[in-house]
């Protein structure tokens, strides 16, 4: 390996400052060849010569490193020409100046008290012009979804049937054991508290409004948004950087029909069971509970259950499912229709769409409450 | 390693997905400094062997040499000094979509050379302009860019390194006939200029006329024959015998 001693060497002949460079004028040898070159001051000589025979190997990174010093000594003043250059080496050379483009390599920053205030002021609209999206997109699912139900064999049944088993079917288990766990958590914890009064029974209550009301849908919803919701932005957001989107559109198929009904009807159509089926597991949960830690049996368990909680707590809670599942999936669909570009932007949106719906089925599920409280049930 | 030594040679090659066989025993050699064009009907398997050759593939037997290395017996720090003196470019572009043109072509040399900030953006800017793209393209999203300056965005990074070989899957689809020839000529010059060796994979007539040095057909899964233009004009053999004189090749060369 040549040293950069012997890779450059300059010497002053008359008004003649000759540089001559030797070795292997490679990208791995670039940064301490340029490094070497600033270094280069020809001093009282007018012309400057560059003498290349001794290159053995020279690349586009080492001809830009010895092309970017001639221009700097030009704009110096100094007449530089090169001198003795294997025919491909000039070539070279002579390429990389007729690319001399400065490029843009990094966006522009802005001064940071500016571009906290355009982010807050772009944000801002951009919050208006989603809602009117949001309200858009609405509109249009209610009424593709309202032709659905007058024409039915318009209707996906095989993607319907589809995501049924992927949204509610393959849910079944993580919904399941997660009520189950909250029921015995929540039974647990009741009976420390209630054992001090002696109402131990009142644990019945508990773990029965709560997860009929409350628990069992709730936990289903967010565990369904988290699943599914981040599962339809992610689908539709990769197909709309395929263009597959666009594909559909000039193929007659009207993209609301084909991606968003199916998946919609779907969650609809089985979140009131996964939500049934998260009562059932969180009941078992704290039944159980209550079994083994106050002796309160199956048979009182359900009994005391008839008794204290009303039929229709366990339709308060059945009810919102169909609600939240629809926020669920109109959130899920809306954001990965919004995906633009990379594919870095499906990932944004999917964490969107996963936040925003957990935020609204809280939301709606504070409303609910208000609502019940005025009707009294 | 001596000069004669070929930069690529490929033996014994079998790759299958499934049932399906693409290659079947598929012997193959590229020399160093040359251009060699490689074609074959569509699905014949020539973008796998690209990818096999480069190690994204796992060929089920058969053994791949590139630069004296077994590419399949390479680990970690061996294998990546292997991939610095290389590049490729995807039949689709593969820029990473959420850098500028710029920082595309910044992410080898940023990764790989210890330059100084200023030259790599020096250096960035005659990649993207050796290329034939226009400067303003280097601060632009790729999906802002039109199908044929993604294709040059991704030579432009396939060329960061300067790498000894470049792979190309298809360089000049979807470029205008210009730009196509253009192309060619750029090849050829760093093909002459720093004794790349290039292994292309076209179905552009021109680009196999104009700066092929060679030529290999791809049917039924092995190499059918692999020569100049001449021997391809002279070969009997019907699909090849197509492709050199359908009409597309009349028009090209006028054979
Ligand atoms: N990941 C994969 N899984 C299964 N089969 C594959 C895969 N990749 C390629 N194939 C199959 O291998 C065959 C060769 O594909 P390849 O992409 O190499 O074709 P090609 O020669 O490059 O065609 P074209 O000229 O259209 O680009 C095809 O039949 C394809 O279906
Ligand atoms: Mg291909």
């Amino acid at each position: 390996m040549t040293t950069p001693a012997e890779a450059v060497r300059a010497a002053s002949e008359g008004d003649r400052f000759v540089v001559a460079l030797g070795g292997r004028w490679r990208i791995d040898q670039a940064d301490r060849l340029d490094r070497r070159l600033r270094g280069l001051a020809p001093g009282a000589a007018k012309r400057v010569l560059i003498d290349l025979d001794n290159v053995e190997a020279l690349d586009t990174a080492g001809a830009w490193v010895v092309y970017r010093t001639v221009k700097r000594l030009r704009e110096e003043g100094y007449a530089v020409e090169f001198t003795r250059a294997r025919p491909e080496h000039k070539a070279l050379l002579d390429l990389v100046e007729s690319n001399d483009w400065p490029v843009e390599c990094r966006p522009p920053r802005e001064p940071p008290v500016r571009a906290f205030v355009a982010h807050v002021g772009s944000a801002t609209l951009d919050i208006i012009a989603e809602t009117g999206m949001l309200i858009g997109f609405l509109g249009a699912t209610t009424i593709t979804l309202f032709r659905s139900l007058l024409m039915p064999w318009r209707v996906r049944w095989t993607a319907l049937v589809n995501h049924m088993e992927q949204v509610g079917l393959n849910a079944v288990p993580i919904v399941g054991l997660i009520s189950f766990l909250v029921g015995a958590v929540l039974a647990y914890q009741g009976a420390e508290q209630l054992r001090r009064f002696g109402a131990e029974i009142f644990v019945v209550n508990l773990v029965g409004v709560s997860v009929l009301r409350e628990m069992g849908i709730l936990l289903t919803a967010i565990i369904v948004a988290g699943r599914s919701g981040s599962a339809f932005t992610a689908a539709i957001g990769s197909m709309k950087v395929r263009e597959e989107i666009d594909a559909m559109r000039t193929l007659g198929l009207d993209p609301m029909e084909l991606l968003v009904m199916p998946r919609l009807i779907a969650l609809v159509l089985t979140l009131p069971l996964l939500a049934f089926f998260a009562d059932v597991t969180g009941l078992l949960g704290g039944g159980l509970v209550a079994w083994m830690a106050l002796g309160i049996g199956p048979a009182q368990f359900i009994e005391r259950l008839g008794e204290a909680v009303p039929i229709w707590s366990f339709w308060v809670g059945i009810i919102k499912a169909p609600v939240f599942a629809f926020v669920i999936a109109v959130i899920g669909c809306y954001e990965g229709f919004r995906v633009e570009g990379s594919a870095e932007s499906v990932g944004r949106m999917t964490t969107r769409a996963v936040v925003e719906a957990i935020f609204l089925v809280i939301v709606i599920d504070a409303l609910f409450s208000v609502l019940f409280a005025f009707l009294e049930i | 390693m001596t000069a004669s030594e070929p930069a690529i040679r490929v033996r014994g090659l079998t790759t299958r997905f499934g049932d399906q066989v693409v290659h079947d025993n598929l012997d193959l050699e590229v020399r160093r400094g040359e251009v060699l064009g490689v074609v074959g009907g569509s699905g014949t398997g020539k973008s796998v062997l690209l990818r096999t050759i480069i190690g994204l593939n796992r060929p089920a037997s058969g053994s791949i040499e590139v630069l004296g290395h077994d590419v399949a017996g390479l680990g970690g720090a061996e294998r990546r000094s292997l991939e610095e003196r290389w590049g490729v470019l995807f039949q689709d572009g593969a820029l990473f979509s959420s850098l500028t043109v710029a920082q595309n072509v910044q992410v080898p040399l940023r990764e790989h050379t210890d330059l100084s900030r200023e030259v790599i953006d020096e250096l960035t800017g005659v990649k993207i302009g050796m290329v034939g793209l226009p400067a303003e393209a280097a601060g632009k999203y790729p999906s802002e860019l039109s199908g044929g300056m993604r294709k040059r965005a991704g030579l432009a990074r396939a060329l960061a390194l300067d790498p000894e070989i470049v792979f190309l899957d298809e360089p000049t689809s979807g470029l205008d006939p210009i730009g196509a020839a253009a192309f060619d000529q750029l090849i050829r010059r760093l093909q002459r200029t720093l004794g790349l060796t290039v292994f292309m994979v076209t179905h552009d007539l021109d680009s196999l006329g104009a700066i092929c040095d060679r030529i290999a057909v791809l049917v039924d899964g092995r190499v059918l024959i692999v020569g100049p233009m001449e021997t391809m004009l002279r070969e009997t053999h019907p699909w090849v015998h197509d492709y050199f004189h359908g009409p597309r090749a009349r028009a090209a060369y006028g054979a």
